[in-house]
């Protein structure tokens, strides 16, 4: 059996960067360590290349595992653009704070190689491999600040919930396995179909698989890791944990879900769907009463895998599902790609209040508009858009979930768009919060003066940019997301 | 310019003000006078161009759209950007552009507290763009995006430079906006998929047979209701206005009393009547009474109040509630006394705002009782522009607001579309109370007028140097001063430009 060198390509080129990164990290001295940063930069630049080259084709190899399509390759730019813009918000982090460099940037680069194989896996197995790419890594870089208490809690509880969700994951996999007797997802599905009627300890084991995904989306009730981790964490991974893991999950999520388990979708539908309704409430609601930035952030994120998640409430099996399930896979790609440039743009500007200052309560970014304007306006652009207002592309990504509802209108879909729409207004309340914290309150006496740098405000600008322009004209996004029937696998 | 091909001049006139707030942010802050002449210059450029379009504009056919521009703008969700202007469109368009130069020019001299021009004249321009835009905007989701956009200029302009409470009055005002109009965009997404997924176009689904069943009409309307009653803002949903009004400043205010809330009543007319006609009708009866209690309510509340522009906040509630009023009674003169009513009470109401904030830059107060009389005494000219407007706002038959006023009471004796058949009596008696109304607004404005205006100065204030109406103060006002008596005494100013363009909504709602 051939290798398809060319679909694979990406992975193998961020594997050989993070592998000179490392070596790199060995050879380098005092702060020329610091040049693996601009080192794994190129390196992601070649992968984004290799990726777009696969953009219109349709790859398979490694007996049909592992597919490369418009919607794997969409996934992937979308992954290897928040590598970017991480390793912008990265640098000159990791060195000041005397952390450990070159490992972080080796785990980060290891990390996103989990990442792409993601959106390609058509394989339980492959997809399984592809999770642990993601989280093992991510256990190390959440711990990375080794002498401080928090980091090490936020570690550790992030490696005891991971791996008991992914314990209970592979349980539910070799149960259907034991069903299906296949691993691969089309045939799982057709083992699926062909049984007579629904036998309840196969629901159960798709149930398991599915929660597994919950825990890296942190949809509630599996998010309690996320708030703790996210806090102690460095912020650059706690941005990556934020978006491009949580990313990752919902490309795990989806393939499972429409694959896989697609002839029961009528069963994990509304399961899922009441846990987006679940999820948005309790993390806006938990929000609300956040006095530190990054744990806002992190509930706000929690609230935000909640609306991801109504899409998946809608879905439905057979060819009747076909008109909604697309809209709904095209609604979650949207909100992903938005969600990816505005969070990481929060996320960056956080990194630029804290880095060298320490700041991170919310009573610190007062007075961020007159001593920061362009940090204190990208950070309004970045929080509008998360809520969802005009003209930013969180109003879109909205907008695309709403559409998905109306598609075909039921009354579980009425419910799930009706707790979107109200929670939207809620989670407001505490955007707004900040923002007026950032124009309207004094600064505090003494307050140190921000240097974010030119890298960091290089990305910080773009993302600003890029929340406002794509919210002028979304086509842009929509012409990538709006891949019909994105997941015919053949 | 040729109505029919000039579509450039309405964009350029749309997004004038948005590049000006651009350049503006690009201008040095040490700039301070310069920052605000330049604010004068854009707002009066794009005034001088919509005068030069309403003067070419084709008044013998104001049913059609004209300076239209409809191009491609979201294929994926088969949205256009559709602009374009009919008679119902051309005086609110138009008063956008009056009162935002008015307001530039008033900020020259007074600038609300901690400055910062650069900043307040930006939102002011983001803000003129947006209220324009929904006047002009012919798609859905186009519609929706202007509407939106209002939004978080004003948001700052209260937060900013608003009163002691702006923390809680521009919260409030997002959210309760905000809430209402993700339900109407719910709607909007009913209506579209409802009609076939095809088009957002205004026109169009305007034109089409009616949509869906009555259920889904009902359903619809109730979606796209919460989002315009709530702008309006009809009661119970005014709760944000007197909190939001009363704490912006009073460019704010007057932006806000002027033009925003106009915003929800031209939706009812633009979009929920003709495009949910079955909707409408089965609502129409409520919203006559809640524009009824409304317009009772606004004016007891009005009584209550110690505080001038808290007063007047409460007194737009009243007043929207006789424009609801027309709405309601779904006839051809009900619809023009709802929009006749717009323009006056934008004219009237952002004058009142004016003058409010000119009593505070003077007396440093605007409570009545510390006032304390003696304002025509005083500071005569001053006294006597309040007078007049506050007269004007009571419904003086000769001003602005009486043909509102009473247009809407006498359309709404005989409610079109077979309402006067299962109705008479009820809208007989909205009809009653809102008369009532009118007698109670007549006895807030009056009492106002004898407790700040009559009798002598008290002492604290005789002694103070206290400055009549400026020359600015003049040049912003006059023009609004002027409008006011035009309209009373030529209300076919209006009511004429509309007419072909009611007529033909009328049609929509099978009338």
């Amino acid at each position: 059996m051939a290798i398809d060198w060319v679909a694979i390509a990406p992975e193998i080129a961020l594997t050989v960067t993070a592998l000179i990164v490392l070596a790199a990290d060995l050879a380098l001295r005092g702060d020329a360590k610091q040049l693996v940063n601009p080192i794994a930069t190129i390196g992601t630049l070649g992968a984004i290349g290799f990726t777009i080259y696969l953009w219109g084709d349709r790859r398979t190899t490694f007996g049909d595992s592992f597919v490369v399509n418009d919607y794997a390759v969409v996934f992937k730019l979308l992954f290897l653009g928040s590598l970017l813009a991480i390793l912008g918000i990265s640098w000159r982090f990791f060195a000041e704070g005397r952390y450990f460099q070159g490992e972080y940037y080796f785990l980060l680069l290891t990390a996103f190689v989990g990442m792409l194989i993601m959106p390609s896996a058509r394989d339980l197995l492959l997809l399984f491999i592809a999770l642990e790419t993601v989280s093992v890594p991510a256990f190390i870089m959440a711990g990375l600040r080794k002498r401080d208490l928090y980091s090490s809690e936020a570690a550790l509880k992030f490696f005891l919930i991971g791996v008991l969700s992914v314990a209970m994951m592979l349980f539910g996999m070799s149960m259907v396995y034991g069903f299906a007797g296949t691993t691969s997802l089309a045939g799982i599905a057709d083992a699926i179909a062909a049984y007579p009627e629904q036998v309840p300890l196969l629901l159960g084991s798709v149930m398991l698989v599915i929660v597994g995904f919950g825990f890296k989306i942190s949809a509630v009730p599996f998010h309690f890791w996320a708030p703790d981790t996210y806090a102690g964490s460095p912020m650059p991974v706690a941005a990556m944990l934020a978006v491009a893991s949580k990313a990752a999950g919902f490309a795990g999520l989806i393939a499972v879900t429409f694959i896989a388990f697609e002839p029961v979708a009528d069963v994990w539908a509304p399961v899922l769907g009441v846990l987006a309704i679940l999820t948005m409430t309790t993390g806006n609601l938990i929000a609300l009463q956040q006095r530190d930035l990054i744990r806002l952030l992190a509930y706000s994120s929690v609230a935000q895998a909640g609306y991801m998640l109504v899409p998946f409430g809608l879905a439905r099996s057979g060819p009747d599902g076909m008109a909604v399930n697309d809209a709904a896979l095209q609604a979650v790609l949207f909100y992903l790609i938005a969600y990816a440039v505005m969070n990481i743009g929060a996320f960056g500007v956080a990194v630029a209040v804290n880095r060298k200052t320490g700041m991170r309560s919310l009573a610190d970014y007062a007075g961020l508009g007159s001593k920061s304007p362009m940090l204190a306006l990208a950070m309004s652009a970045f929080l509008f858009s998360l809520g969802g207002a005009p003209p930013t592309v969180g109003l879109w990504a909205k907008l695309y979930i709403l559409r998905a509802v109306a598609v075909d209108f039921t009354v579980f879909g009425v419910i799930l768009a009706s707790f979107l729409v109200v929670n939207s207004v809620i989670a407001f309340f505490y955007y707004l919060r900040v923002i007026r914290t950032m124009w309207m309150d004094e600064a505090r006496a003494g307050a140190p003066v921000l240097q974010p740098g030119l890298n960091l405000s290089a990305v910080v600008m773009a993302l600003a940019v890029g929340t406002v322009v794509l919210g002028l004209i979304p086509g842009v996004v929509a012409t990538f997301t709006d891949i019909g029937n994105v997941l015919a696998t053949g | 310019m040729d109505p029919n091909t000039a579509g450039w001049a309405l964009v350029v006139a749309l997004f004038l003000p948005l590049v000006g707030a651009a350049a503006l942010a690009l201008m040095p802050s040490s700039m301070d006078r310069q920052i605000r002449r330049a604010a004068v210059v854009i707002t009066g450029a794009a005034l001088v161009l919509v005068i030069a379009m309403a003067a070419s504009f084709d008044y013998g056919r104001t049913d059609a759209l004209q300076f239209e521009t409809d191009v491609g703008w979201i294929t994926a969700i088969s949205a256009r950007f559709h602009v374009g202007i009919d008679g119902i469109s051309l005086p609110l368009f138009a008063l956008t552009y009056l009162l935002t130069f008015l307001c530039a020019v008033y900020t020259t001299k007074h600038m609300p507290a901690p400055g910062k021009p650069k900043a307040f004249l930006g939102l002011m321009l983001m803000l003129q763009t947006g209220m324009a835009g929904t006047f002009v905007a012919f798609d859905l989701i186009l519609f929706f995006i202007f509407w939106e956009l209002v939004l978080v200029p004003m948001f700052f302009m209260i937060g900013m430079w608003g009163g002691p409470r702006r923390d809680y009055a521009s919260v409030k005002f997002f959210l309760y906006t905000l809430f209402g109009s993700v339900f109407m965009l719910v709607g909007f997404l009913a209506i579209f998929f409802q009609a076939g997924g095809t088009t957002w176009s205004i026109v169009e689904l305007s034109e089409a047979p009616p949509i869906g069943s009555t259920t889904f009409q009902t359903w619809a309307f109730l979606a796209v209701f919460l989002g315009f009653a709530i702008k309006v803002p009809m009661w119970p949903f005014h709760t944000w206005l007197p909190d939001a009004h009363t704490e912006a400043p009073t460019v704010g205010s007057v932006l806000l009393a002027g033009v925003l809330l106009k915003m929800g009543t031209y939706g009812f007319v633009r979009i929920a009547l003709p495009i949910l006609p079955e909707g409408a009708l089965r609502f129409a009866p409520l919203i006559g009474i809640l524009a009824v209690i409304g317009i009772v309510y606004g004016a007891l509340c009005c009584l209550a109040q110690t505080d001038v522009k808290r007063l007047i906040a409460f007194s737009s509630v009243g007043h929207m509630g006789f424009v609801m009023l027309g709405i309601a009674a779904m006839n051809q003169a009900g619809i023009q006394a709802a929009l006749f009513g717009n323009i006056a009470h934008g004219v009237i109401t952002g004058m009142l705002f004016f003058l409010a904030g000119s009593l505070h830059e003077r007396y440093h107060t605007r409570e009545i009782a510390v006032i304390g009389g003696g304002m025509l005494k005083k500071i005569p000219r001053y006294g006597v522009l309040l007078t007049y407007v506050a007269i004007a706002s009571l419904g003086l038959p000769g001003l602005a607001g009486f043909w509102g006023e009473f247009t809407a009471m006498w359309a709404a004796i005989s409610p079109g579309l077979g309402l006067a058949d299962s109705y008479q009596g009820l809208y007989l008696g909205l009809v009653v109370f809102a008369a009532v109304g009118t007698v109670l607004t007549a006895g807030y404005f009056l009492w106002l007028l004898q407790r700040v205006n009559l009798g002598n100065p008290p002492q604290r204030w005789a002694e103070q140097p206290l400055d009549d109406v400026m020359r600015i103060e003049w040049a912003s006002w006059m023009p609004l001063l002027v409008l006011i008596l035009a309209l009373g005494i030529f209300p076919v100013l209006v009511f004429g430009v509309q007419d072909g363009a009611v007529a033909n909504l009328m049609g929509y709602l099978g009338g």
